[in-house]
């Protein structure tokens, strides 16, 4: 079952790589507002997968397991505006997120591993401080 | 002009990024959501009673090891077999300890951030907006205020 998932993450890799949305400079020059190029891959993915979606919701198709398909978006908390702002600058400082970042580091960029590092690093500062944190 | 080896444009790459979200769905009822792979190395390198605090149910997940790790393969394939001229993607500066401490940083915003907003691009920009989510979407929008506030400093300060 993991197989399926192991060959949809390479040909996602394959895109990512591709497309260049794992450049630290193409997102520079988003962030910039010196070419779309960023902009348009998001708006496009979103009206694609919206799109997939509401077909999937209206022809009622089940997962290959027999599962009715889950649709639940995840649910509002006070940390969803400060954490997106967080990670907005760790975006443009490495020019990578969280999918990006395993690409880079397949596609020779190694220094991209002592930012996977900060990550899990940054992903326990987050569980062990979490209680204190507005939720 | 050979497709394979050329930059792909935005027009072919956004509908594919796109379609991961049924593709996802319908394969195994997965949301397509890659910022919870922090937590997951976390939980696999920490001793189990340190790991506990991370809350993380490593076989429930189990799915999103593999994806990430072809997507490692899939940069590597991307830049390597599937290219005439390999592409940089980080700038010189970041091959120095200096420029390496400065990714170091960044990581730690970019694993504290998304697992505080729960969620990054793929999750919230990606899934949660394709989901229609009024939350993923303010997400999204504090993403952008990060990026911007801080493009737009260090082009001004440093």
């Amino acid at each position: 079952m993991n197989f399926i998932f192991l060959i949809f993450g390479i040909l996602f890799g394959i895109v990512l790589t591709k497309s260049e949305v794992i450049s630290w400079f193409r997102i520079h020059d988003m962030f910039l507002f010196n070419e779309a190029h960023m902009y348009l891959i998001i708006g496009a993915a979103v009206v694609v997968g919206a799109v997939s979606v509401q077909l999937l919701k209206r022809t009622g198709v089940h997962s290959v397991n027999g599962q009715p398909l889950n649709f639940k978006g995840k649910d509002y908390h006070k940390g969803f505006i400060p954490g997106g702002i967080i990670f907005g600058i760790g975006w443009a400082i490495t020019g990578a997120c969280p999918g990006p970042i395993f690409a880079q580091i397949g596609a020779g960029e190694w220094p991209a591993v002592v930012t996977l590092a900060g990550a899990v690093l940054g992903a326990w500062l987050y569980h062990a401080g979490k209680t204190r944190l507005p939720h | 002009m050979n497709f394979f080896t050329e930059t792909w444009n935005w027009y072919i790459a956004g509908p594919l990024i796109g379609l991961f979200v049924p593709a996802l769905l319908i394969a195994g009822n997965k949301l397509l959501g890659l910022s919870s792979s922090f937590e997951h190395i976390c939980s696999i390198i920490l001793p189990k009673a340190k790991a506990a605090v991370l809350n993380y149910d490593v076989r429930k997940n189990g799915w999103k090891y593999y994806f990430v790790l072809g997507i490692l393969i899939g940069g590597f394939v991307g830049n390597f077999i599937m290219n005439d001229n390999r592409v940089a993607f980080l700038p010189e500066i970041y091959h120095s300890f200096s420029g390496m401490v400065k990714l170091f940083t960044g990581g730690i915003l970019v694993g504290f951030g998304t697992r505080y907003a729960n969620g990054c691009t793929s999750g919230h920009a990606i899934t949660g907006l394709s989901l229609l989510n009024p939350a993923s979407l303010k997400s999204t929008i504090g993403f952008f205020i990060g990026g911007l506030i801080y493009t737009w400093s260090a082009i001004y300060l440093f």
